[in-house]
């Protein structure tokens, strides 16, 4: 009844007005504290000591308190405090440990009225009691605080904080005798004013030092506490344990705190360093500032509400020499420009998206997911009276739902694992791929598995049954192939005739790059073929009218919609060693003066696209010599990796830049190859394929990859009896002088290799525990738990 | 154990400095032993420090299990153990934070790539001429995959580091001369520019080396037996040793006898120690009587300011700057200046209004995370690190002497704490002790033993050790208070 009546004497009386102001001081505030009437404001600093009046339109200076010649130390003030009860006392405390008492009533210049030189270091804070006229508390760098009575000359008590530095006292405005004090080392305590012997309670508050407290001026034992660990916490001092209620974190360290008037969870903060913005915040939303003040220029050291029942005025004073008042309707609202956006999986891989509805709707418009279903579901947050965030009414969520089967990534489960990437030699790890990839069904990368191999590999120990399975007949006939091509966009008899044409000249071997889609014809000749040009003229025209029987590899059987693939398909011209293999069998020949080749002939591996522009040319060599260059391909090489990476397949390229290593890796650039493996690392991380992932890091020649095993190996053990880290060794405790890892079947020490179950917690060494388990699935420690390990 | 670091150490890096560098006055070329062909080294001197007698300090294998554990985690980071970890384990509380902070720095997540941290490394060490640390980092920086070339001088190196030399320059001598300008030369150099986070790395890891270079002479820590100048070639019954070693180890091996002025009595010394303990009380006692007036306690603070730039030791003997890689990031035209000698007005840089916990510790924080939180703790250790003793005394509360030590320091960077009465430092810093503590802050390479064994003389090594401690954390924290208040100047 009381409070109410001074609210309307308060506020009924005189209506505060004001706009947001600002005014600048000739020196970098300190602290700054108001006057009971609302109408005065004090600014300390270092070299400033002032009283301003606050005017509807401006600061008016009123009085200036640093008098006399020589600046005393005394007036360097770190704090500054304006008594609540009575209008003319102030108290400063100065940075070389001194505490001023200024009273306005004095008729001389000079308003100095005692002097307390009791502590021996900086004195951080001073605090007048609340109901008290007389009662002056101070804390200092010295560990101490103390409580002076003005009306004698030195302090009355003084309270130890065992020699750590006090950073802020403050009297609770409720309970008449308590204040808490917050220290440098992260603590807070209660004292009882009339107790200098002990504290009251003691608690860790924060991690490092707690810069400032307040007590919250109506709900009784509310302290906020703010610390260089960028938290303001809010407590319960009521109950038995102080009580953590909230924890706002913000982005820098917090140098002052003060709670709203009025606003029962509403606290302003300002920062010590870097951040120089005056934040607002609702405790209970403790992620997004409920306002923000960006008026100063450098960072905040005071900030005060104007009056103690109003909540909109807020002044503020800092280290860029000027003094502000805020208007809580100026303010910036964060959460006004934030997108409210959640995003979450579900279990089998859905995906569920909420935002603002205005967001959602321009996004649809801009991408349709024709692919996937979408149930799109609108609701409206019940509005609350109290919550100053009703501005977000309306939000829209969406669910997208994996296709059963479509899209799905198996494949690439399986590929990870199953690749083989080092450790044996290339041919082996190229046919091991390739096998891989046709088990999957995808036939097109085992298909450049198989080409590689012929690349890189001599040609004498490729086992036929790979290079023929494209065909699906394996091993009819021995002759290795040695290329495939095709002429695309181009006449085939054309095409074909100039190439046979160049090959009757040149005995050697010959290369034309036919057109820019990068299609590589390798023409290999020697004498032996010259009798070809014949079959292979007609081969041409053949395979184009055996379309449909020549199209034997679908490569996109996933994507069937995707625009046709645009890997050069490469298809083997046909070579037949007529004259070279006269004793051959006879069902070579045969073949060599059969127009239809590919249709049922074992030793070609053909691929034709869809599109009938393509026309197959399909050749094979008996013999590959090395009498190409070995970079030869490189060119070639280098286009499908890219290829492979820009289709979205990171996993082919970085496979094949791992196999291949030394002999393309020039070819690529450092750049795109870190990217590729970041990629894939990536993924495999999101499919949880650490092992994988792990190889892939391993056996990457890229710097920046490689270090990436490098960063945070340290696993950290804590003791299975006093659940502290075990820093030293990980086997035995440093403070229960215990070894913690026992194993379960022998009864030492496991000093390598400790497995255990994850149900039960029991283990021990590896050896023993598989062979325990091969006896019996109980656990070894006679708990009885049957333990799995995987 | 250290000579199977050695060993390890050689092995690691097969281009040790040896090879590197050459020692030419001993021929340079390959000393072989005729049977097998290994050249053997053979520790020069005795033991980890010049200073200090061998047998003073702790020995290898009769550590106690904190101490054990200390040096299982030092060889585990650095592969070796050198003999600053040997002298410093004289307070191992101490060196367990010293060692968490100089992994974290060089070994771990952190914007700076490995080789860059180890060049800066000798970079902030040549500006001392601390041939020991330049050696011990070329290792490292060539066995993390530096660029030989670079240590053929800094403009051999990137634009990048080259441009932080000014900044080495003046942090390492002048660093109230630092100015916002000096970092927004770093930060907008185009493509050669540091990023905020980078330069706050680089920052801290000059000014760990400088206090380091300062504990190296402080101390007389004697090289390693892998680099120059740690070991010999020659059997060890031949006694003239090369010239090259002589000076490599910064200082011949024989001191001078102590001057005799200087050699006062047992009895004498003795007295020094009570009489500082009398001054101490009698400072605690009467601190409330006599108030000295505002005017005297500036003066005060003037006074030590002045005082201390004539407090310099008289002989200034030359020292041949010889020292292979660092003779070429030298520059010995740019040297300690007093602050505010030559009229120049600096203005005193008052910790109530920028100090370490409150402002450097959040920058530091902020820009590279948790090195704050580990250079906090460091500077924590080191200020109050205390056993209670004085030489023979025990139970003595030492806070004010280490607090105007401490304040000393700061005092004669500029660094003025208001709330000091800076006539405490007059009364408990005897000129011996003021010459000692002002070469090895300002001009570390000029400490001899002369000047170690000629202060305090009743106090023990490990007290002695103790004070380069707090010398050194004092320093690194003046320089990082002049450096990171630039850069907040820069950043507002």
């Amino acid at each position: 009844m009381e409070k109410m009546s001074r609210v309307t004497t308060a506020l009924g009386g005189s209506v505060l007005t004001g706009r947001t102001m600002h005014c600048h001081l000739d020196a970098p505030a300190n602290a700054i504290s108001v006057c009971r009437d609302a109408a005065q404001v004090v600014v300390a600093g270092r070299s400033i000591f002032k009283i301003y009046a606050i005017e509807e339109e401006q600061f008016v200076e009123k009085l200036n308190l640093r008098v006399g010649r020589k600046p005393s130390l005394n007036l360097s003030c770190a704090d500054v405090v304006w008594h609540q009860m009575d209008e003319n006392l102030l108290a400063t405390a100065a940075t070389n440990g001194v505490v001023v008492t200024w009273n306005l009533g004095r008729p001389s210049r000079n308003k100095q009225d005692q002097l307390f030189t009791e502590h021996k270091r900086t004195v951080n804070k001073v605090c007048f009691h609340p109901t008290e006229a007389h009662v002056l508390l101070s804390g200092s760098q010295d560990g101490f605080m103390k409580c002076f009575d003005l009306r004698r000359k030195d302090s009355v008590s003084t309270f130890s904080g065992q020699s750590e530095s006090v950073r802020d006292v403050q009297f609770s405005i409720r309970d008449y005798f308590t204040f808490a004090s917050t220290f440098e080392n992260g603590n807070v305590q209660l004292w009882d004013i009339r107790r200098p012997d002990r504290c009251e309670r003691m608690f860790t508050a924060h991690n490092g030092p707690v810069f400032c407290c307040d007590w919250h001026p109506e709900d009784r034992g509310w302290l906020a506490t703010g610390g260089r660990d960028k938290m303001v916490k809010v407590w319960d001092m009521t109950t038995h344990r102080a009580k953590e209620m909230h924890c706002v974190q913000t982005i820098a360290s917090v140098a002052r705190v003060k709670w709203r008037p009025e606003c029962r969870h509403h606290l302003a903060t300002c920062s010590m360093m870097v951040d120089h913005n005056i934040y607002v915040w609702d405790v209970r939303r403790p992620f997004v500032p409920a306002a923000m003040f960006e008026e100063h220029r450098d960072v905040t050291t005071g900030i005060a509400w104007r009056h103690p029942h109003d909540p909109s005025f807020l002044l503020s004073g800092s280290k860029d020499s000027s003094l502000c008042q805020h208007l809580f309707r100026d303010a910036s609202q964060p959460v006004e420009r934030a997108n409210p956006e959640g995003l979450c999986y579900g279990l089998f891989g859905d995906l569920a998206f909420a935002a603002k509805e205005s967001l959602v709707a321009a996004e649809s418009g801009r991408k349709p997911y024709t692919g996937d279903r979408r149930h799109p579901i609108f609701f409206k947050r019940k509005l609350d009276p109290a919550e100053p965030f009703a501005g977000l009414a309306s939000s829209a969520l969406s669910v997208f739902e994996t296709e059963p089967g479509g899209g799905g990534m198996r494949w690439f489960v399986d590929t990870a694992e199953r690749y083989a990437l080092a450790g044996r030699p290339l041919a082996e790890l190229c046919d091991h791929n390739a096998k891989v990839a046709r088990e999957l069904g995808r036939n097109q990368v085992a298909q450049t598995w198989t080409m590689l191999r012929i690349i890189y590999c001599s040609p004498g120990l490729v086992p036929t049954a790979n290079l023929n399975h494209s065909v699906g007949k394996g091993g009819s006939c021995g002759l290795p192939l040695m290329n495939s091509f095709n002429l695309k966009d181009m006449a085939p008899g054309l095409g074909s005739e100039a190439r046979l044409d160049r090959s009757k000249g040149d005995a050697r071997s010959d290369t034309v790059l036919l057109d820019s889609s990068a299609t590589l014809i390798t023409n290999e000749d020697n004498e032996e073929t010259e009798g070809s040009d014949v079959p292979a003229d007609y081969l041409l025209g053949d395979v184009e009218g055996e379309e449909d029987e020549l199209y034997l590899l679908d490569p996109e059987h996933a994507h069937p919609e995707e625009p046709e693939c645009v890997l050069p398909q490469e298809a083997f011209p046909l070579r037949h060693e007529i004259v070279d293999t006269p004793p051959g069998p006879e069902h070579l020949q045969d073949k060599a003066d059969s127009p239809h080749v590919s249709g049922s002939e074992a030793d070609v591996a053909s691929l034709a696209p869809v599109d009938s522009c393509f026309s197959l040319l399909s050749v094979s060599h008996a013999l590959y010599d090395s009498r190409l260059p070995p970079d030869f391909f490189s060119v070639l090489v280098r286009d499908m990796l890219h290829f492979y990476a820009e289709q979205g397949d990171v996993q082919m390229a970085v496979s094949v830049l791992i196999i291949l290593g030394e002999r393309v890796r020039k070819d690529i650039d450092e750049q795109t190859q870190e990217h590729w493996y970041t990629s894939y690392i990536d993924l495999l991380q999101r499919f949880r394929l650490w092992n994988v992932s792990n190889e892939v890091v391993k056996l990457s020649t890229s710097r920046a990859v490689s270090c990436l095993n490098q960063a945070s190996t340290t696993l950290h053990v804590n003791c299975s009896h006093c659940k502290r880290p075990m820093s030293s060794r990980g086997w035995v405790c440093d403070r229960c002088h215990r070894c913690a890892s026992m194993c379960a079947v022998c009864h030492h020490v496991v000093k390598g290799l400790f497995v255990w179950c994850q149900g039960c917690s029991h283990g021990g060494h590896l050896q023993h525990i598989m062979k325990w388990l091969e006896g019996s699935s109980h656990c070894p420690a006679g708990c009885g738990h049957l333990c799995e390990y995987s | 154990m250290r000579l199977a670091t050695a060993a390890n150490e050689a092995y690691t890096a097969p281009l040790a400095v040896s090879e590197l560098l050459g020692c030419k006055q001993c021929g340079g070329g390959p000393d072989h032993d005729e049977e097998l062909g290994i050249r053997i080294p053979r520790p020069l001197g005795q033991g980890p420090s010049r200073f200090i007698p061998e047998k003073e300090i702790l020995q290898v294998g009769s550590e106690d299990a904190q101490m054990h554990a200390l040096f299982a985690d030092s060889f585990a980071a650095l592969g070796r153990l050198d003999n600053i970890t040997l002298v410093m384990v004289f307070h191992p509380q101490y060196l367990e934070s010293f060692l968490k902070t100089q992994h974290y720095l060089l070994q771990m997540d952190g914007p700076l790539p490995l080789h860059y941290r180890h060049y800066i490394g000798i970079m902030a060490a040549a500006r001392h001429q601390c041939s020991y640390l330049v050696n011990l980092h070329v290792n490292d920086f060539l066995h993390v995959g530096g660029d030989p070339k670079w240590l053929n001088g800094l403009e051999n190196a990137p634009q990048k580091l080259q441009n932080l030399g000014e900044l080495n320059k003046v942090l390492a001598h002048r660093p109230w001369l630092i100015t916002k300008e000096h970092i927004e030369g770093l930060l907008k150099a185009e493509e050669h520019s540091w990023s905020l986070a980078e330069l706050v790395h680089a920052v801290v890891l000059l000014t760990h080396y400088h206090s380091l270079a300062s504990f190296t002479f402080g101390c007389g820590i004697s090289p390693e037996i892998h680099c120059d100048g740690g070991h010999t070639f020659r059997p060890p019954s031949v006694s003239n040793y090369c010239i090259c070693d002589i000076t490599n180890g910064n200082h011949s091996v024989d001191e001078m006898p102590v001057n005799s002025a200087e050699n006062v009595s047992v009895s004498d010394s003795f007295f020094e120690v009570e009489a500082l303990m009398e001054k101490m009380r009698q400072l605690q006692e009467c601190r409330d009587e006599e108030e000295a007036s505002q005017e005297e306690m500036a003066s005060r603070f003037e006074i030590e300011k002045r005082e201390s730039m004539f407090v310099f030791s008289s002989d200034d003997d030359e020292v041949t700057p010889a020292r292979d890689v660092s003779r070429h990031f030298e520059d010995t035209s740019y040297g300690y200046k007093d602050f505010s000698r030559h009229g120049m007005h600096v203005p005193t840089f008052r910790v109530q209004d920028y100090c370490w916990e409150d402002h450097g510790y959040s920058l530091v924080n902020r820009l590279y995370p948790d090195v704050g939180q580990l250079i906090d703790e460091k500077f924590h250790i080191a200020y109050n690190l205390t056993y209670n003793t004085m030489a023979m005394h025990k139970d003595v509360d030492t806070s004010m002497l280490r607090r105007a030590i401490w304040n000393y320091i700061h005092c004669m960077f500029g660094i003025r704490y208001d709330d000091y009465d800076y006539g405490e430092i007059n009364q408990l810093l005897d000129r011996s002790f003021k010459v000692y503590i002002k070469t090895v802050v300002c001009t570390p390479e000029k400490v001899t033993k002369r000047m170690y064994e000629s202060f305090w003389r009743q106090f023990k090594h490990s007290e002695k050790v103790h004070v380069n401690l707090l010398l050194i954390e004092a320093r690194m924290q003046a320089e990082l208070l002049y450096a990171l208040r630039a850069i907040t100047r820069y950043m507002t």
